[in-house]
């Protein structure tokens, strides 16, 4: 018998896992900057599920605070990413 | 039953998450790896939170975790659309294969000022075209 729990932990944190690890390689080989930035806002946003997953899986909803805090730094880190490239050119 | 119910809603999240990263590292040129990231993981982790949402029996955990998605839909788009107007400054190439670049000529160089017609000078100067002539320019 197939319960939840042993789906979460054999079939949706692996598969969370490897996406990451994919767009890991972009965020090495990325030709352009701006590759390496939306890499690294894709990292967080997938970084935000497998922590949606592991507070499921502990039972721990204090972890969804953190999950707040990662979604704030990754849009802010965007934007200040695209704020000084662009103002880079202009000089 | 709330368990098949559960197992489909993160199956497809985790699903979307992966296509996302899986067109990041395929998709040949920048603009076309931000058109696929952006929406497919905004998907993604909403249903994973709504699948957190729907399992912990408390009302502070359902507040988080709309708030979280709320957050998501939000943002999302706007540092997408921020992060390809300064790759579109600083010169990123098109694929190669590039039918149509809607946007030359019609920013002012100076001013990062969209307009409607494109500038007598910047007519004459067209010739300047942003699209890659190879792969290897954006792979």
């Amino acid at each position: 018998m197939i319960t939840l729990e042993t789906y979460f932990d054999y079939v949706i944190l692996p598969v969370l896992s490897i996406a990451v690890m994919l767009v890991f390689i972009r965020l090495f080989k990325g030709p352009t900057l701006v590759d390496r930035v939306i890499a690294l806002d894709l990292i967080i946003t997938t970084g935000i599920g497998i922590i949606t997953v592991y507070s499921i899986r502990s039972n721990q909803a204090v972890l969804l605070d953190v999950a707040i805090i990662l979604a704030l730094i990754a849009f802010l880190g965007t934007v200040a990413f695209a704020y000084y490239t662009e103002k880079q050119k202009n000089d | 039953m709330i368990d098949i119910i559960l197992a489909i809603i993160s199956t497809i999240g985790v699903l979307s998450i992966l296509f996302a990263s899986i067109g990041i590292l395929r998709m040949p040129d920048f603009y076309l790896r931000l058109s696929v990231t952006v929406k497919a993981s905004t998907l993604g982790v909403g249903l994973l939170l709504i699948c957190a949402a729907i399992m912990f029996p408390d009302v502070s955990v359902t507040t988080k975790a709309i708030a979280i998605i709320f957050f998501l839909i939000i943002t999302a788009p706007i540092a997408a659309h921020m992060i390809g107007r300064a790759a579109y400054f600083t010169g990123t190439p098109l694929w190669k294969d590039t039918v149509i670049d809607e946007l030359e000529g019609m920013y002012n160089e100076e001013t990062h000022e969209l307009e409607s017609e494109e500038d007598e000078a910047e007519k004459n100067q067209s010739t300047d075209r942003n699209i890659a002539k190879t792969e290897e320019e954006t792979e």
